[in-house]
């Protein structure tokens, strides 16, 4: 045992990596604006009302660091920010903390967090902290009349160019039906069979040779700022800032969104468990998580933060509320992700999605 | 070598036995103080041997053996393990089959290790993983009898493939892996299959691996010969300015030399800049030069090619260039003199250059991962996959196997072939 811990920390060299000082924990998150608006609302308040620094390190999703450091015994990460279905297995796996709901601060009006927090967003390891959106982006310059539909992300005749799309089957195989004609509502029954699925890649397949893949979030906004794809699926957050901050000429299309949450979790044997506690309830009480919807439109998951939203960090006339994946135009033919889904079939599915993209 | 002539000489004179001014048997003496330099000489690399061994070798080895051992199953379903591996896969689960299991799952929530055993059988079987964790819930309030409670709460667990599944997940030595990494399929009755087309994809991979390196020692050879020999021939001086320009790549990180080549290759990038001003292609129809295969080739190229230059370059060194002269003053074409007189005898130079690059080439992956896309990925990129994003260990380690086997295999063949003594690095 003692060597299988050895060797499994000689093979994941995160885990070797220079530990935390005690003092000082490490949040994880998934870089760019995103990382920037939880520094900005959290990471900050947190370090001056309580004299700890907070260190913070980009990754991009998934468990398989959090595992490795977990299995060899050596865990460097202490807050990390997750996808609900990666909170759910990690959770099932044994790879976190739980963490009990009922001492999460209450609302300002007295009502308790475990019915403050939207669906899904609390369970025995995991606290939410926002609502994200994937959709897609185009580059306003390089069209005449503007898309408005997912089936206009698949139509290289009408609107020419490369596409970008994330190198994962998740949300693609979505969005390729919904391309295809299928309603927002019925997605995931078609999903459910084998001629749906046979259907998404035949939809895929018409588009393919246009497809520049991604695989970090900070890459769509470049990827359609550098003219290398005149549309890219991305995340809503990301194309609002390359906007708002920078002038670049993106419109958004929110038909065919899928939305999904991201929840904090703390990985098993973190050595500064009680500081990762405390800084995870600080950031998921109400003010916080409004605040940091004026830093990046991804729209927070407790109902009280939601009257508190207010303006864009460097121009005030852009209401935060009128961006976020949750209003009700967004929502119009938008489907929240089903993790159930993708936690009985993603691997499967991504076997298949690379070897038909090896082909 | 006067101490070996010395035990000669005892030898000799086996009769008469040479004693020390000490008294001890010369021959006894010799053998001590041999076997103290040999201890000395063992102590002095000891501390290189056990880091080679513990931080090399033991962990390889463990690492590869997860490739045909996964114990998930057996080690949190200790109930129901000892019956699953009796049960012949047709008949209709017993009773004390689904007690075992509501016992285990009890246990498996408990402990929370019931993700990991659910995540494993659903490698066998897409979709059965919620099928663990919702009955992993509800198992504490399950009742007997617990095969009509359990079909009940989920009447998948009336499937017989779900049993099948766990059957196999169950035996801990286990082909599947291996099996995998080729495409195949391990059924619980002994037999192997191909997958089905659409999920075929490592043997592409394995041969688009082989491939890759094999173009790339080709290019190297061809574009490193001239040059290796122009830096043997020119004057000492010369040669050796020349060959700074060889090794300032070859010291510059590999990361900076990949990320160079996107700068040069891509759509927007000085190659193609360059090809519309001369007008090889349109501002809107420019070469894709990278992310695919072509990409992977050029960079791979540059970055292995001091590899082969070097080797060349240190055998070529040693060939008198008389030989040559000789050859032509005997009526030789320069043909004729370099194809029968100096290339035979940089036969050395091409092989140990050939076989490290082919070497370095198969295991690529940080270029390939960059600028690969999709036609030019290779086979590490893929272990790569299933160690970080699949987490699935003991693929990644029956594929990594897959692939050492093959470059002992193809070494075998090289020695061969070629002769691995005929192989000089200078």
């Amino acid at each position: 045992m003692k060597i299988k811990v050895l060797i499994l920390s000689a093979v994941s060299s995160i885990a070797l990596a220079a530990s935390a000082a005690a003092d000082s924990i490490t949040v994880v998150s998934w870089g760019g604006a995103y990382t920037k608006s939880q520094v900005e609302a959290y990471h900050k308040p947190w370090a001056s009302s309580t004299g700890n620094a907070v260190v913070s390190e980009d990754y991009s999703g998934g468990l398989a660091e959090v595992r490795a450091q977990v299995e060899a015994g050596s865990v460097t990460w202490d807050v990390v920010d997750v996808e609900l279905s990666d909170a759910i297995v990690g959770c099932d796996e044994g790879l976190l903390e739980e963490i009990d709901s009922s001492m999460l601060p209450a609302a300002p009006d007295g009502t308790p967090a475990t019915e403050d927090f939207m669906d899904g967003a609390l369970n025995e390891c995991a606290v939410g902290n926002i609502v994200w959106s994937t959709l897609y982006a185009y580059d306003k310059t390089k069209f005449d009349t503007a898309p408005t539909t997912m089936a206009d992300f698949f139509d290289l005749e009408k609107f020419p160019g490369k596409r970008g799309m994330r190198k994962v089957a998740k949300n693609m195989l979505e969005m390729a039906l919904m391309g295809d004609g299928v309603p927002s509502s019925e997605v995931y029954d078609v999903m459910n069979t084998p001629e749906g699925i046979d259907r998404a890649f035949a939809k895929l397949d018409t588009i393919k040779d246009s497809v520049v893949w991604w695989e970090a979030g900070a890459q769509p906004p470049q990827l359609l700022a550098d003219g290398e794809v005149s549309m890219t699926i991305t995340w809503n957050g990301r194309i609002f800032n390359a906007i708002a901050s920078e002038g670049q000429p993106f419109g958004l299309v929110w038909d065919g969104q899928i939305y999904d949450l991201d929840l904090f979790v703390i990985p098993k044997g973190s050595p500064n468990k009680d500081a990762a506690m405390d800084f995870v309830k600080f950031a998921t009480a109400t003010k916080p998580l409004a605040d940091q919807a004026s830093w990046i439109p991804y729209g927070p998951v407790r109902a009280s933060s939601i009257p508190l939203i207010g303006t864009f960090h460097s121009d005030a006339s852009l209401q935060m509320i009128d961006h976020m994946p949750t209003t009700a135009e967004a929502l119009k033919n938008g489907v929240q992700n089903d993790y159930m889904f993708w936690a009985d079939n993603g691997e499967e599915l991504n076997e298949r999605f690379n070897a038909w993209l090896a082909k | 070598m006067g101490l070996a002539s010395g035990m000669e000489s005892t030898k000799d004179n086996h009769n008469n036995v040479v004693i020390t001014s000490d008294g001890i048997p010369l021959k006894k003496k010799l053998a001590k103080s041999l076997f103290q330099s040999r201890l000395r000489a063992f102590g002095l690399v000891a501390p290189l041997l056990l880091l080679i061994l513990f931080a090399f070798v033991i962990p390889i080895l463990i690492f590869l053996s997860r490739g045909v051992y996964n114990n998930t199953f057996e080690r949190h379903m200790i109930n129901l393990t000892p019956l699953i591996s009796s049960w012949d896969s047709n008949s209709e689960p017993t009773e004390a089959m689904f007690e075992a299991l509501v016992l285990d799952l009890k246990a498996g929530k408990k402990s929370k290790k019931i993700g990991k055993v659910a995540t494993r059988v659903n490698r066998e079987l897409s979709g059965t993983r919620s099928l663990f964790t919702s009955s992993a819930r509800k198992a504490k309030k399950l009742k007997a009898p617990f095969k009509d409670s359990l079909i009940k709460a989920n009447k998948k667990w009336d499937n017989l493939e779900v049993w099948r599944a766990m059957k196999l997940t169950s035996i801990s030595v286990t082909p599947a892996f291996l099996a995998s990494a080729l495409d195949m399929k391990y059924n619980a009755d002994g037999t192997f299959e191909r997958k089905p087309e659409e999920r075929r994809i490592h043997l592409q991979l394995f041969l688009r691996t082989l491939e890759i390196s094999l173009i790339v020692v080709l290019a190297g050879l061809f574009l490193g010969y001239p040059i290796a020999y122009l830096l043997a021939s020119l004057p000492v001086r010369t040669s050796n300015l020349l060959l700074i320009l060889v090794l300032l790549p070859f010291w510059t990180s590999l990361l900076v030399r990949t990320t160079a080549w996107i700068a040069m290759l891509q759509g927007q990038g000085v190659l193609n800049d360059l090809s519309v001003v001369f007008g090889l292609a349109t501002d809107e129809d420019r070469f894709s030069l990278i992310y695919n295969k072509t990409g992977t080739l050029i960079s791979m190229t540059h970055i292995l090619l001091p590899f082969m230059i070097l080797p060349l370059y240190s055998v070529m060194k040693t060939i008198p260039p008389s030989y040559v002269r000789a050859a032509k003053s005997m009526g030789a074409t320069n043909w004729t003199a370099f194809w029968r007189i100096y290339f035979p005898q940089t036969i050395p130079g091409i092989g140990a250059g050939g076989i490290l690059v082919f070497i370095l080439a198969i295991s690529f992956y940080i270029t390939p991962a960059l600028i690969g896309g999709q036609d030019g990925t290779m086979i590490s990129n893929f272990i790569d996959f299933h160690m970080r994003k699949t987490l699935n260990w003991s693929l990644a380690a029956a594929m990594g196997g897959v692939l050492l086997v093959l470059v002992l295999f193809l070494y075998w063949i090289y020695d061969r072939v070629v002769g691995i003594d005929n192989m000089k690095l200078g």
